[in-house]
């Protein structure tokens, strides 16, 4: 321990040989393209932390990041991954309990044969899950379950399957564990989870509200199409277990913010009651745990934060600076949520989150709340920004048939730019009426 | 000489009626069913929007892809079932106009439904998929309404010439 720290006192020299600026930067940029293909590409079926990981220390042992400035970063993004990890193992706890299941038979029973209560039905659902379980359990979980229930009620699948991808986006924003970006922004915007949750109300609400009519429009002749009632058969046991365990944890959130501790505990209690449970009936072994906490994915955010850092730190915080408003009047808060959704859109909004939070956390947390606003609703546009679906059409291409975006696309032209107003005019009223202190 | 009867969720049971009403007793039949790729494609596009995640294996948009061929042989399935008659069933995927037009390659007659707008009487009554076969296609066509065609009554008034 104290070797470690003598080395780290001895730091001043190594700037002696920090490269300069515009060559820093120019590494730096180069080295986060290359992490972010090797993520969209994974070269030979390769974890994404392959290449991350590496270029994470080549930005630190070619000194265009110092040592210290990486603990810093890792420091920083060290709780927010716990805290992402035990998200992610919960949810994969609650679909073998059965929840996911019983969500699909609930939505067919209630939809009864109608395709426009259906996709009221997976609005719901997928409101829901996205904002307590994340994001991730949206896509990998509830996709199939929605796409299952339509088949079987003989519904046309493609708007409650669209509707899923959306609101994995849209749906996000309501508490700092519905998305990597929240966690990151939570933890950068200094405020606490029911402050966030009850300033984030209304955009979510605004945004969804946004999207469900869109959705009704665009798919009109799908929805109208009809489809028929599910046939009897039993209905689903109701995972109790699993819905009291993710009840209490959202108890847990707002208690443990009320008496000043990580609400990540909270989330890791939550996790470990239904781990600890399935272990004892033997539905789920250590390996399977380990493997819903995705450490790799872990190590590549960790990674993929150092580069960000180095490209903000050699120049682009400058660069960008100017671009950024100041303020929280509503004109700022619209300019951020924009250039946010830019930035998710060209480059990906894990590294646009990454980028913006230095240059907006100053600016107190409605800034902060606002570039979330752009890169959570954002990426409805292009699914992963624009460089990476370049790079994911290209293999899908090699592989199978050409990946047709138009469609997507055009949906995404009508729900998002709507859907971002409404979400900017919302937080803009939640600011003035609760507060961002 | 084949009778080709689409079959799309929702307005199938249509054509089967129409199928077993109007193709001649002789008549081969094929049951076409077109799963539409843009829907695996969205599940698939929305997991690559995780970066980083990993598992390819979880990808949602594979299961899609399974779940559909299962659910296009149960609708295939239900199809026949109602036909009552010998018939051959045909399951593609791909673009579904452009893989209907070139089911439909040969064919005696097409059965597709209106599955546009119904409640407005005129061009929307087609949506997009069908309005391109019903102008691409390389025989005959029966179109059919999904449900009671609509009565005279509904036909609008003729045009003012002032």
């Amino acid at each position: 321990m104290r070797r470690d720290r003598d080395r780290r006192t001895l730091r001043p020299t190594r700037k002696d040989r920090k490269l300069n600026a515009s060559l820093a930067e120019t590494l730096s940029v180069a080295l986060l393209v290359l992490v972010l293909a090797g993520a969209v590409v994974r070269p030979f079926g390769l974890p994404e932390a392959v290449t991350a990981v590496p270029a994470a220390a080549l930005v630190v042992a070619t000194g265009a990041l110092s040592p210290a400035h990486a603990l810093d970063e890792a420091e920083r993004l060290g709780p927010v991954i716990g805290f992402l990890a035990a998200v992610l193992v919960l949810a994969q706890l609650c679909d073998d309990e059965g929840l996911f299941q019983a969500c699909g038979a609930w939505m067919a029973r209630t939809a009864a044969g109608r395709p426009r209560r259906l996709l009221g039905q997976v609005f719901l659902a997928a409101s829901a899950i996205t904002a307590v379980l994340s994001l991730d359990a949206t896509v990998v979980l509830l996709t199939p379950v929605v796409f299952a229930t339509a088949a079987r009620l003989g519904a046309r699948p493609k708007p409650h399957v669209y509707a899923c991808t959306h609101l994995s986006n849209t749906a996000s924003l309501l508490l700092p564990v519905s998305n990597l970006t929240n966690l990151l922004a939570f933890a950068a915007s200094g405020l606490t989870f029911t402050r966030f949750a009850a300033l984030m109300a209304l955009p979510w609400l605004a945004a969804i509200a946004v999207e469900y009519a869109v959705f009704r429009r665009f798919f009109a002749t799908d929805l109208d199409a009809g489809a028929q009632a599910p046939s009897g058969g039993d209905a689903p046991e109701l995972p109790l277990f699993a819905l009291v365990t993710v009840a209490c944890t959202l108890a847990g959130f707002v208690v443990t913010s009320a008496v000043g501790v990580d609400p990540a505990w909270a989330a890791l209690a939550g996790a470990a009651v239904l781990a600890v449970r399935a272990l004892l009936r033997r539905r789920t072994t250590a390996k399977a745990l380990l493997n819903a906490a995705s450490v790799p994915f872990l190590a590549f955010v960790l990674a993929l934060g150092i580069v960000v850092r180095a490209v903000v730190d050699n120049g682009l915080d400058t660069a960008l600076g100017r671009l950024v408003p100041d303020g929280t009047g509503l004109a700022a808060l619209f300019g951020l949520a924009v250039l946010a959704a830019v930035l998710a859109n060209v480059i990906n909004n894990l590294p646009a989150v990454l980028v913006l939070l230095p240059l907006t956390a100053g600016s107190g947390p409605g800034a902060v709340l606002a570039v979330l606003l752009g890169v959570n609703i954002g990426p409805n546009l292009t699914y992963a920004g624009s460089l990476a679906t370049l790079l994911w059409r290209r293999i899908v291409h090699a592989h199978d048939t050409e990946v047709r975006l138009g469609e997507f696309t055009r949906l995404g032209l009508y729900a998002v730019p709507a859907s971002l107003c409404a979400a900017v005019v919302a937080l803009w009223a939640s600011l003035a009426v609760i507060g961002g202190g | 000489m084949a009778v080709v009867v689409w079959i799309v969720e929702g307005t199938w049971p249509a054509c089967v009626d129409a199928a077993r009403r109007h193709a001649p007793e002789d008549a081969e039949i094929v049951l076409l069913h077109v799963t539409g790729d843009d829907v695996a494609d969205a599940a698939h596009g929305a997991f690559a929007g995780l970066l980083g995640r990993g598992h390819p294996e979880r990808d949602p948009g594979t299961r899609v892809e399974h779940l559909a061929a299962a659910s296009a042989e149960t609708l295939l399935g239900a199809a026949a079932e109602r036909l009552g008659r010998p018939c051959t069933r045909t399951e593609r995927t791909g673009r579904v106009e452009r893989e209907v037009v070139a089911a439909a390659d040969g064919a005696e007659l097409l059965v597709l439904a209106r599955d546009g707008d119904r409640s407005r009487l005129g061009p929307h009554s087609l949506g997009p998929a069908s309005r391109f076969v019903v102008d691409h296609a390389p025989c005959p066509l029966l179109l059919v309404w999904p449900e009671a065609a609509p009565d005279l009554t509904t036909m609008p008034g003729p045009p003012h010439h002032d």
